[in-house]
């Protein structure tokens, strides 16, 4: 950080500024930079395919999702931001913005709720949006069904694309599904805290906090050549199935093929020869 | 022309300062202003064309004046938030009374234009709603209670008088909350305190409307016929951490159950006016998107949202 002590007079005075989403551009330098140790060191992020995000203007990126926290969305902000000089804005599930901490923190980092409105607005301002259509059914699927395209939700934003004539940008994330491999689900439990799922791993519930500790898997990320949308009809509503089913499809593909590439989640270190 | 205007709602302070302005406007006739008790500042700068009524909105009485005045303007803004009365009292007054008023208007020959005060309220705070509110967007939750929901009703009886009533030109203006010296609303009785309870986790997004361009938004509205809903809003938002840091004041944050029956016990007290609608709005926070009046009126505000904060912060340090 360049100025510690101006940044906490700031802070502490109130006197930095907010969107009228309550993004603070300040505060998500500051929350990144948490991030990198755990962006560089633990997850050892590559990125592919940099160039297919456009420089500027209104985009789509749509990323697969997978992990049981959403730390591939953490992730992804790190990626665009230090190696694309973009700030994305996610779209995030109401949930997000039920939660104590997690609500403010997601506003303030530039996310939003994940409903055409605020997809639409922020796309129209020429923001990069970033959206993981999958849900709850993508983060919250079972270590076997990893690296498996669940289906993309009902909400639409692919069309709110194509209304605002902006491309959509796939995004293949590789290493997010082994960080907590879901193994079962306590339904029950998750039922009465009010949460979607409540995972099982080899590490959780059993190791109570430690077994919050992610699992340092390697990672990929991979931007996949921009689609257009200018070329299908916004009025038709099957145009809008047809871009969804494409975009699924190539998305599908992608990840296929980063996933090969990246090879074994946890390579093992070289081991030290000894020389005889 | 707008010769004749009735303001309801006239003892209170942004009703009392819309009067003065109407009244000093070379192409007003004659002002009416009308409400319970009559107004402080109002009388004082008693101007020739200004006259006050002391009529209760529910009663016959109001017919009358509607009838017999001529009146070619209606600006009514009596919509209360107060808690001085019973819940029942307040319905009464804000529903009843704005049915009562525009069945007057109904009959009325005379009466071309209407302007009703309403607020962004009617979208509710809740997680499932979008960041920014445009005219168009359904609330997700829409409010259940106290005056939120008195606006709602009051909307839906002004739009049934819109249908009923083509010819008379209608405005809806839904404003943010009131920010500014003279301002004394739920809102600023909160910020004037030394050391304020918030939501623990939660920073809500706040919007605010200077008084001095919300009389001049009234003031036009009331001047040219510009049918239609309209937000009204300042410049951008500020977060309640920023308003509080700002004003320097100490915050105290509380896990929401808690903050909830610290409002209501402040309530009952009559410390606080603490409404549920208050507790969301503190909790999830509101914004809105105020272009289209602006562009409709071709007029932007002076203050933003931080300026009107920091103009209250003047008076209340």
């Amino acid at each position: 950080m360049k100025d510690p002590l101006g940044f906490a007079f700031r802070r502490l005075g109130g006197q930095y500024e907010v969107d009228e989403f309550g993004f603070d551009a300040e505060l998500t330098e500051a929350l990144l930079e948490v991030l990198r140790p755990l962006y560089r060191c633990w997850f050892r992020v590559e990125t592919a395919g940099l160039g297919n995000v456009p420089r500027g203007g209104g985009a789509l990126v749509v990323a697969n999702h997978s992990g049981a926290l959403p730390l591939d969305a953490l992730m992804l902000q790190v990626a665009l931001h230090d190696e694309a000089g973009r700030t994305v804005r996610l779209l995030g599930a109401d949930l997000v913005y039920r939660l104590p901490v997690l609500s403010h923190l997601a506003r303030k980092s530039g996310h939003t709720l994940a409903c055409p409105p605020d997809a639409g607005r922020l796309l129209g301002r020429g923001e990069l949006v970033g959206v993981f259509p999958e849900g709850f059914r993508g983060i919250g699927k079972a270590f076997w069904h990893r690296y498996r395209l669940q289906r993309f939700g009902r909400d639409g934003v692919v069309a709110t694309a194509l209304r605002a004539g902006v491309p959509i940008v796939p995004c293949a994330i590789v290493g997010a599904e082994e960080i907590y491999p879901k193994l079962g689900d306590l339904g029950v439990a998750a039922r009465v805290l009010g949460l979607p799922y409540l995972p099982v791993t080899p590490f959780f519930p059993w190791l109570g906090v430690l077994g919050l500790v992610p699992l340092p898997s390697k990672w990929l990320i991979g931007f996949g050549e921009p689609i257009r949308t200018d070329g299908y009809d916004p009025g038709d509503p099957r145009a809008a199935f047809e871009l969804t089913d494409h975009v699924r499809e190539t998305l599908q593909r992608q990840l296929r093929a980063l996933r090969a590439r990246r090879g074994p989640a946890f390579p093992l270190p070289a081991l030290p020869r000894l020389a005889w | 022309m707008g010769n004749t205007v009735l303001v309801t709602g006239v003892a209170r302070y942004v009703g009392a300062r819309l009067a003065t302005a109407l009244a000093a406007d070379p192409g007003i006739d004659r002002v009416i202003g009308v409400d319970t008790v009559p107004p402080t500042a109002f009388a004082r700068s008693g101007g020739a064309q200004l006259e006050f009524r002391g009529i209760d909105l529910r009663s016959s009485d109001l017919a009358k004046v509607i009838g017999t005045a001529d009146i070619d303007t209606v600006v009514h803004m009596t919509l209360l938030s107060g808690p001085a009365r019973s819940r029942s009292a307040l319905k009464e007054h804000n529903v009843i009374g704005t049915m009562q008023l525009l069945a007057a208007c109904q009959r009325s020959a005379t009466v071309s234009r209407v302007v009703v005060r309403s607020t962004t309220a009617v979208y509710g705070s809740s997680p499932a709603d979008p960041a920014v509110f445009t005219e168009e967007t359904e609330a997700a939750e829409p409010p259940a209670t106290g005056y939120a929901k008195d606006a709602v009703e009051v909307e839906g009886h002004v739009r049934g008088f819109a249908r009923r009533r083509p010819d008379v030109a209608v405005c809806t203006l839904r404003f943010a909350n009131f920010m500014g010296p003279g301002v004394d609303s739920p809102l600023t009785r909160f910020f004037a305190q030394p050391v304020l309870p918030t939501v623990l986790g939660f920073d809500p997004r706040l919007q605010f409307v200077h008084e001095d361009d919300g009389v001049e938004v009234l003031r036009r509205a009331a001047g040219e016929d510009h049918p239609g809903t309209f937000n009204v809003a300042g410049e951008g938002v500020l977060m309640l951490s920023q308003c509080l840091r700002r004003a320097g004041r100490v915050a105290v944050p509380l896990p929401s159950p808690t903050f909830r029956v610290l409002g209501e016990l402040a309530r009952a007290s009559g410390l606080l006016d603490f409404s549920p609608e208050h507790q969301a709005l503190l909790t999830y926070g509101r914004a809105v998107d105020p272009s289209r009046l602006w562009a409709e009126l071709g007029w932007t505000p002076t203050f933003s949202t931080a300026d009107a904060f920091a103009d209250f912060l003047a008076r209340h340090r």
